[in-house]
Order: structure tokens, then sequence, then C-alpha cells
């Protein structure tokens, strides 16, 4: 026991990992093995296979969101119960409107500009000869970490008045065309928009990789038979693609959209939520952990399971039209 | 962080990957270069075998003095001492705290942390200990100890220190238009218009207070120090105590002073563009100018003087150097401060030693030894010949003559909620444009 | 990966498929192939300008890693391709500098990743099962609850999670990170494997419970087989979530003998300031095995194998 906890060489590490998953291993066949008897009552198969993820994230996700409910009704110290008067406090800051409509144009862009550019990259390089290269160079957005990510942005943003020589690229592009350069991270709602650019840079990557999967599980006679029916390009994109890949769709929008409510790096490290940039993630973060505002920043995250709700309910209705299908 | 840099490289090289807790060559050749002797160390007492955990802000390069600084405390009383920095410092130590999984020692950078800290967390906190309490009372100024003292009892020992009133400038640039340098705050003003005459392409002045999510923090010490000047140390302490109104008449004519020079198109921001520029500027880059006659003059910390590019030469006759940024009255010369302060959350004798050495001359000096520019303590044993450049060496003696008035960092001493929140994004929206009433009355109502 | 047979669109009943049209000989389906292409000029035009917008930032930080720091800040990275100055310090300094051993943290970063990977994915398959083939009252109420956990922000469990692992006596050692990689990533991969999971025909189920499957031989010889594409496209992402991730292994690693490689990365920014000269070439550092894995597994994705395994 002493030396799966100890931590030492290298190759102490990776037999810890190694027991690490086999003990997993072991558990979960010892619970499957143990329920999969005929006639066993369908409740102790429901449990073996639910059971474990269930307990994980009760532990782990549920237990905590119900303190945060009710730490959003208290003061800072966690002690004191103050009613509503966060709420009011939350609701009643004009800073708040600014950041309510920043989460909104977050929520609504990121997801649909990820996925459209997903899904149009994802069709015009399918089949061609490139598309190795081709998906890997949008993908390298993905595997570059958050921290990564705001520097190369901050190669691009980057602002020198217009007669020095210039750091970031986009003000470059600006000088050279005869512009003067720009503060593009300066006046809202640009600043706002010239982040969003860097979460869908990010995000695109994800969205082309799930939905060109699903374009290449089309089956090959549905294709066929289009082309049978002599369709255009555009019309076997419109109405042999789309259709077929709509579940995906929906599943990547609704990916991105998750993330995008909870994704607060972007704007901690490139304007730390200055120039009225800051969205609720942000907002959140700082007030819980930066300012010691307890009370306030869970009053924040309940605000942010508030706003999942639409999205929750989209999908549910998405569920039923396809359970109706099946 | 050139400068810095390049030295951690060598002494890096002196210690290649023993991981800081210290393996048998490398402390041999780290102790050669240190102190050999292990008399002073031996009122700790044997702590053979024992370790000790310490949590900072302080991270790599940086770091690398402070390790190599523990080299003889380790070797002559057997103690290992595990450093872990961690940029996230601020927001993680609290989170240990509450989760019970507290740090052997952490070295809190704000007295208004370790003041949140012991209220928030009253059963976790030690107060420091009889031998340390002991250094500080025999080789720090008396304010230093007021910092570490919650109600009362004392549960933070000062660590390093920084002195904040510089104003950093060219040497040669100075002589070859013969300024002098400013006694006064209406001389400096002078000199500002005198270089904007004279210098059309150049502005006097150069700024910046972005520093990610924290970005605000230079442009608060400015307003800081100048209250100090104008309004006196008496008001600026009835101020950071919010005894007066965060928007106190005293507050406003301080900040509009700030401005005749931080939102003066006429004054900033040389080389890097408007007023406005000064938000978007990262603090650390916002002095370059001055290297290429951009700005003249760039108000920031004795630390400072790792940001100056690898090769810089930091002296009174070199490329760039420092002057105490003056007010109205030549005579009183009150000094802002920063610093770090060591918290105990274990009551064991090896943590308390550390904790006392850490406050004794022996570790300053050794430290000074190790540190590149840019490092100073307060503490009174310390020989300024240890310390690596003459800015230090002058924020030494500001930190350490008992006739000067010390005040430290005011938004290090308020709650959170203002100190790292409110202050920071007002004086943020402050350089954007918004007016200094309505932005000393926002920070006025987020203090309740 | 989609509905392969709920293809709204298509004419005729799905399950049937497998008497659909003859099978295509090598020239005629590259012949389809060629056209299933939108392949005008404009459609080119597109794909170009989205790969360059979409590279040449990456391309800007990579030319950086390899700048002189002065230069860095002085002057636009695409002046480099004028005036060349190639430095290897800002590598060196990357690994070689700071206070831990660069193998360690690498090694620390591939200990926690295996494990954060293979078992959150092991689990939620079963649940995903559980939900899309098992029949318990309360389903799809459960069901939409473990969706909407997706929301949850790891910051507001950091201290309930670390209290409790710190009253079992496991801080400092893996387990933490491990357990709390697990739980973060259920939900979604349980979203996700599901929706793959729901496209299978019920059809194949129902054949293998009529031969006398349980539901364990089903999972693992019939649904299995098929779901190695989603598999693997949900593997890679989650795999560069943990690879890349700083806050689980910054508040539950919490020691420097567990602390990975975005952790040691992000201290490499200084204590003031940021060397932009060490992040960018930290940031490439860090993206290497990322990018390989994406390339090992991309041969997966080429070819759906759910729609194969469906045409029998």
């Amino acid at each position: 026991m002493e030396f799966l906890l100890s931590t030492g060489t290298p190759v102490e590490k990776f037999i810890v990992m190694g027991i690490a998953i086999l003990l997993f291993v072991a558990v979960m066949a010892l619970v499957l093995f143990l329920t999969d008897r005929p006639r066993m009552p369908q409740w102790i198969t429901v449990l073996a296979f639910l059971g474990p993820a269930a307990l994980l994230v009760v532990f782990g996700l549920v237990y905590p969101a119900i303190v945060t409910m009710i730490n959003s009704f208290q003061g800072d110290s966690g002690r004191d119960w103050v009613g509503l008067s966060n709420y009011a406090e939350v609701f009643g800051s004009p800073a708040l409107r600014v950041v309510l409509l920043n989460t909104l144009l977050w929520v609504l862009l990121v997801p649909l500009v990820s996925t459209a550019v997903g899904l149009v990259y994802a069709v015009l390089v399918d089949r061609t000869r490139f598309e190795k290269l081709a998906k890997t160079l949008v993908f390298l957005p993905m595997a570059i970490s958050m921290v990564g990510a705001s520097i190369i942005w901050k190669f691009v943003y980057d602002f020198k008045p217009t007669s020095q020589p210039q750091t970031g690229l986009a003000n470059q592009l600006l000088v050279w065309l005869g512009f003067d350069s720009q503060q593009f991270l300066l006046t809202w709602p640009w600043n706002t928009f010239f982040l969003i650019a860097v979460m869908v840079w990010i995000q695109s990557g994800f969205a082309m990789t799930i939905l060109s999967a699903s374009i290449k599980a089309i089956p090959d006679d549905i294709i066929e038979a289009a082309k049978l029916d002599g369709v255009t390009n555009w019309q076997m994109f419109r109405s042999v693609t789309v259709p077929s890949i709509r579940p995906a769709v929906v599943v990547v929008v609704t990916t991105i959209a998750m993330a995008t409510l909870k994704v607060f790096d972007i704007v901690f490290t490139m304007t730390g939520g200055n120039f009225d940039t800051s969205i609720v993630a942000n907002e959140f973060y700082t007030r819980s952990f930066v300012r010691a505002e307890t009370g306030i920043g869970a009053t924040l995250a309940v605000l942010l399971f508030v706003m999942v709700i639409p999205i929750v309910v989209y999908n549910v209705r998405q569920m039923k039209l396809a359970e109706e299908q099946r | 962080m050139a400068a810095s840099l390049g030295l951690a490289g060598v002494t890096l090289a002196a210690c290649g990957g023993s991981g800081g807790s210290g393996g048998g060559e490398d402390v041999d050749e780290a102790l050669a270069s240190v102190d050999v002797s292990c008399e002073p160390y031996e009122q700790y007492g044997d702590l053979e075998g024992t370790t000790v955990g310490i949590y900072t802000s302080i991270v790599s390069p940086e770091d690398q003095a402070f390790i190599e600084s523990f080299t003889p405390f380790e070797e002559c009383t057997g103690v290992t001492v595990e450093y872990e920095g961690s940029r996230q410092f601020e927001t993680q130590l609290p989170v240990r705290l509450e989760a019970g999984n507290a740090p052997d020692m952490a070295w809190v950078p704000q007295p208004g942390l370790v003041e949140r800290i012991v209220n928030d967390f009253p059963d976790a906190v030690v107060p420091v200990g009889e031998q340390a309490e002991a250094n500080v009372d025999e080789y720090y100024n008396e304010s230093w100890k007021g910092y570490g003292t919650v109600d009362g009892t004392y549960y933070g020992a000062p660590l390093g220190a920084n002195v904040k009133s510089f104003v950093w400038y060219a040497p040669a640039a100075f002589e070859e238009n013969g300024y002098e340098i400013p006694e006064t705050w209406d001389d400096m003003y002078a000199l500002s218009e005198q270089i904007a005459a004279d210098h059309p392409d150049a502005k006097p002045w150069c700024a910046g207070i972005e520093s990610g999510n924290a970005t605000g923090w230079p442009a608060t010490d400015w307003l800081e120090d100048v209250m100090l000047r104008a309004a006196g140390p008496e008001v600026y302490d009835q101020w950071v105590a919010h005894e007066i109104p965060f928007d106190d008449p005293t507050v406003v004519d301080a900040l509009n002073q700030v401005g005749t020079i931080l939102k003066n198109p006429d004054m900033v921001n040389g080389g890097l563009g408007g007023v406005e520029s000064i938000a978007v500027t990262p603090f650390g880059e916002a002095g370059l100018p001055i290297l290429d006659r951009s700005c003249f003059l760039h108000r920031q910390a004795s630390f400072y003087q790792a940001n100056w590019p690898e090769g810089t030469n930091v002296a009174e006759d070199g490329d760039v150097f420092a002057f105490y940024l003056p007010g109205n009255d030549p005579e009183a010369q009150p000094v802002l401060v920063g610093g770090e302060f060591t918290m105990m959350f274990a009551d064991r004798p090896e943590v308390k030693a550390l904790q006392a050495y850490l406050a004794s001359p022996e570790w300053s000096n050794a430290k000074a030894k190790v540190s590149p520019p840019g490092w100073v303590s307060a503490n009174s044993g310390l020989d300024p010949a240890n310390l690596k450049s003459p800015i230090d060496q002058l924020a030494y003696e500001l930190l350490t003559d008992e006739a000067t008035t010390i005040r430290f960092d005011g938004s290090d001493l308020m709650p959170a909620a203002i100190g790292t929140g409110s202050f920071w994004t007002g004086m943020t929206n402050w350089i954007t444009g918004e007016d200094t009433e309505s932005v000393l009355t926002m920070i006025e109502n987020s203090w309740d | 990966m989609s509905q392969a047979t709920t293809v709204p669109d298509v004419p005729g009943p799905a399950p049937t498929k497998s008497t659909g049209p003859r099978k295509l000989t090598k020239a005629e389906q590259r012949a389809v192939d060629a056209k299933t292409r939108l392949s005008s000029p404009w459609a080119s035009v597109i794909a170009i300008v989205i790969a360059i917008l979409w590279s040449v930032p990456t391309l800007g930080l990579f030319v950086t890693s390899f700048r002189p720091e002065i230069d860095i800040r002085t002057s636009g990275w695409w002046t480099f391709f004028g005036d060349p100055a190639v430095t290897w310090a800002n590598y060196d300094a990357v690994l070689y500098g700071g206070s831990t051993n660069f193998i360690d943290v690498f090694v620390n970063t591939i200990v926690i990743t295996l494990p954060a990977v293979i078992i959150p994915i092991t689990l939620a398959l079963l649940a995903a099962y559980a939900f899309a083939w098992l029949d318990f009252p309360g389903r799809n109420m459960l069901f939409v609850a473990v969706f909407a956990l997706q929301i949850v922000p790891i910051q507001i469990t950091m201290i309930p999670l670390l209290t409790q692992y710190n009253n079992w006596g496991i801080v400092g050692s893996f387990w933490p990170v491990w357990l709390s990689h697990t739980i973060f990533a259920l939900p979604l991969a349980i979203f996700l494997l599901h929706n793959f999971m729901m496209d299978i025909p019920r059809s194949l189920i129902e054949a293998a419970r009529v031969d006398g499957a349980g539901h364990v031989k089903i999972f693992f010889q019939v649904l299995l087989p098929l779901l190695v594409p989603a598999i693997a496209a949900f593997g890679i992402f989650q795999f560069l979530w943990v690879w890349n991730d700083l806050l689980v292994g910054l508040v539950f690693g919490s020691s420097p003998d567990v602390a990975p490689l975005t952790v040691r990365l992000a201290d490499l920014t200084g204590t003031r300031g940021t060397a932009w000269h060490l992040l960018s070439a930290g940031a490439f550092v860090a993206m290497v095995v990322p990018v390989t894995v994406f390339l090992l597994l991309q041969r997966y994705f080429v070819r759906g194998l759910l729609a194969g395994g469906v045409k029998g």
C-alpha cells in the first residue's frame, strides 16, 4: 500500500500506473462476471454497468454542485446565511449586463462558427490527396494547450504604434495595407469578437475530426444512389451529407457550446476580463479564487448551471426525435 | 527577465538537476560558494532526517537562488527543504488550507493575504516561533513586524523586500541633454515638460499596466506612491485601513496628480502608443523604450532590473539606473515597499528552525550571494556588499535607514476583493478613459 | 458514427441495406470517390484559405520558438525569413532549465495520461450501454442529468474533492489525479459514446439476444468492435485534454513528484512578467506527443468501421 502511494523513480511510477490499470480492469471484470448470470434481475445488471460511473459522478460532481448552490446563499466566509443578497448583487451590477451579453455572444458564435468551419472543411478535404495533411493542420490548434494558444494569439493581436516595427501579425497586415495599427483587445464589442476567434480557432479541429469521421460513415450506396440521380455537389452536400450526419452535428454543437460556457482561460490570460471582455466563467473564477468572494463566485456558478438549461432542453428534444426514428 | 535568466543559467549549471533538495556533490560545490562554517547553525539543533515543505509564489528561474540559499542550512542541520513554487499560489493556498492539505510553510507576498488566512483558517495557522521573532525584533524595522501581526498575534515573518518608489532612466540620455535628477515632484514635472519640448519624436514617460489577470497593479502603485507623498503617511494609513472613504478628496487629488502624467497625451506613452496603450502594454516591457530613447522615465520597483535585456548595464553611469520618485517636500522621503512573509502551518521544530533561519542575517547574506540582481531584504544584518547591483544597495539603504518613513504597498494590505479586484480593474478603467471620481466611487462602493 | 440506418432522406427501409445495389468494382468506386468532392475551384480556394488561417498562427509560434528573446520583443516573427537568427537557447532552457528534471515531468504526464484515458472511457462505455440498451425506470431522466453535469466547472469541485483525498491519505500520489480526471471526463464521455451507440441498429442487438447472449457478451462481442472509430475519436480528445490539462494537475497533483509537464511549463513564464521565448518553445515540446498520437490514430477515422460492420 505504501508503495502505491509513494512516487519514486520513473520505473516505479510506471509500475504503479500498471497496477492501477490492472486493478481497475480486475475490479470491473469481477463486477461484470458476478452480475452476468442468467435470471439475474435487470436492476443488478443496470447497477453493474452504470454503478461505477454514477458513483464517481455523484461524489465528484453532484455533491460539489449542491455545495455550491448552498454557498450561493452564504457570505464570503461561507458560514453566515445572507439569503438572496448575492443574487441581488450579481443582477444589480451594471457590469454584469455586459458579461451576460458577452457570454451570449460566445455561446452562440463559437459553436456555430466552429461547427460550420469544421463541417465545410471536412467535406472539402474528404477523399482528396492531401486529406491527412490538411486535417492535421486544422487539428493542430486542438493539440496546443490554452496557455500556448494565448501566446500564439498575442503574436497576432499585439499592438505597436504604426511607426514602430510590428510584432503582431494582424497589425503588420494593416500597416502593409496602409492603415494604422489597431488595439484589437481594447474596444468593445470588437475585442470580444477577437477573443471568440481564438476559441473558434481551437474548437474547429474538434468539429472537423468528429464530423469527418461521420461523413466517412455515410454508406456508399446512399451517395451512389444520389449520383445516379445526377445531383450537383451542392445538392449532395445539402440533401445527403448534412441530413446523414445531422445527429453528429447536434452532438458537436452541444459539446462545443458546453465547453464554451465553461472556458475561462482565454479571457483570463488575454485580457484578464478587462475592457468589458469578461464572460460568466471568467467572472466566476476571478471572484471565487482571486478576489476571495466565494458567495458571489458560487452565485455565478449557479448562473452557469442555469444557462445550460436551454442546451439540455434542445438535446432532450433531439433525443426524442432520434428515439422515434429508431 | 533576460539578465536574471542568464545568471540562473550559470547557477543551474552548478546545480544541474539536483531537484532542489540537494544531492552530495552539488551541495559541496554550492557550499563552497556560500558559507562553510556550521557554527551559526548550531542554534537550530540536530534536525537530521526531517523534511520541511514550503509552498511559494516564486517560480523558475527566480526560485533557483532560493533553493541554493538553503544549502548551508540543510547541510549543517540535516533537514531537507522541499521547495514547491506555483504561479497559482495565491489561489491555491486557500484551497489547500480549506481541504486540510496545508504545506508546512508558505511564503505569502501580501500582508492582506496573511490576515485573510489567519481569519479564515484560525486552526491551520501557527504563530511565528520565538527564535524567529527574536531575529525579527533584532534585525528588522518595527513596521515589518506590524505587517505580519493579526489581532496582536505574530503570524508572518519577513522574507524578501523590494522598494517601489523608483523612477528608471538612462543616465547617458540625461547627461547628453544636461538633465538633472529632480528633487521634487514639481521639478520632475518641469523636467518632463522640458523633455517633451526637446524631443518631439519621443515622450517623457512610458508606462504599462498589463499583467494578465492582475492587470492594473502598476497603476495602483502609482496612486499609492503619490498618496503617500501628497497626503502624508497618516492619511495614507487611514485610506488603506478604510478609515476614510476610498474616494476621499485627498485621494481624488492624488489620482488627478497621477493623471497629469499617466493620462496626459503629451507625457505618455513613449514608443508604445497613446494613453490607452498603457492598459495593454505588459508591465515587464513597458520600460524598455528607455533604451532606444523613445521615452526617458519609467516608474517601477527595484525588481524591474531583472526585466532589462541581457547585457544591460544597471549602474549610475551605465545604460539604465533609477532615482527616488520625489514628492513635494524634498525633506520627507517616504518609501513604498513590498515583500513576502513566511507563515507556518505545522508546529514542528524543523519548520520553526527554517522560519528562524529565513529571518536571520545568515540567510539574507547567503541569499544575496547566490541571487541575480533584483533581490534585497530588509534585514539589517545583511551586508550590502553582498548585493549584486547598485539599485539593490540603494533599495537596501532606504529599507534599513531608521529615518525613512516606510509604508507597505496599500493594495497588498487591502481585502482581496479590493486590493486584487476592484482597485486593479478601477485603475485599468481609469486609464482607458473613465474619470477619476467615478472610478474611486466604484471602488469605494465595492468595499463593504 | 452517424445514423447509418436512420438517414431520413433515403427511401426504403434502412435495415435492408445489404440487399442494396451490387458491390462496386475498384474502378467504379474511384470514379464515385472523385465526384464526391465539391470539386469546384471555389471549393479548393475555401479549403486552402481555411488551412492557411488555421496554421499560420501556429507557424508563427514555431518560428518564434527559435528566435532570440530580444528579437521576439522587438520585431515580428515573419521578419525571421528575411533575417534568420536561430537559437536553441529557448529549447535548452525548457528542457534543462528550471528546478525539475524534464524527464521526470514527461514521465509524470505519461503516467497520468494513460489511466486517465483508459479508465473513464471504459466506465463511460459501460454506462452508455446501460443508457442505450438496458430498460430501467428513470433512464432518460438520469441520462439527461449526467449530460447536464458537463457544465459543472472543475473549480467548484476542488475543495470538496481535495478534502476527501486528504482524509483518505492519498494526497501527493497519482491516485487523486487519475480519479479526478476520470470524474471530470465521465459526463461528456457518456454523452458522446451514448450517441455513437444509439447509431447501432437495434436488429443487431436483438439478433444477438435471440441467440441467447447476455449483456456482457453483447457488449464485448457485438458492440465494442463496431465502436472502434468512436472510441478512437473520443480517445484522442480525452488524451489531448488530459495531456494539456493544467488545473487538475496543479490542484490534485499538489506535489512536485507528480506534477505534469503543463505545470512545469506554466512556471516557465517566470515570477514576474511573461517569458514568451520560453513559453513558445515549451508549447511545442508539449505538442509533439499529441500530434503524433493524432497521426497514429487517424487511420481509424479513414474508413467508418461502423458502417462497414452494419453492411455486413
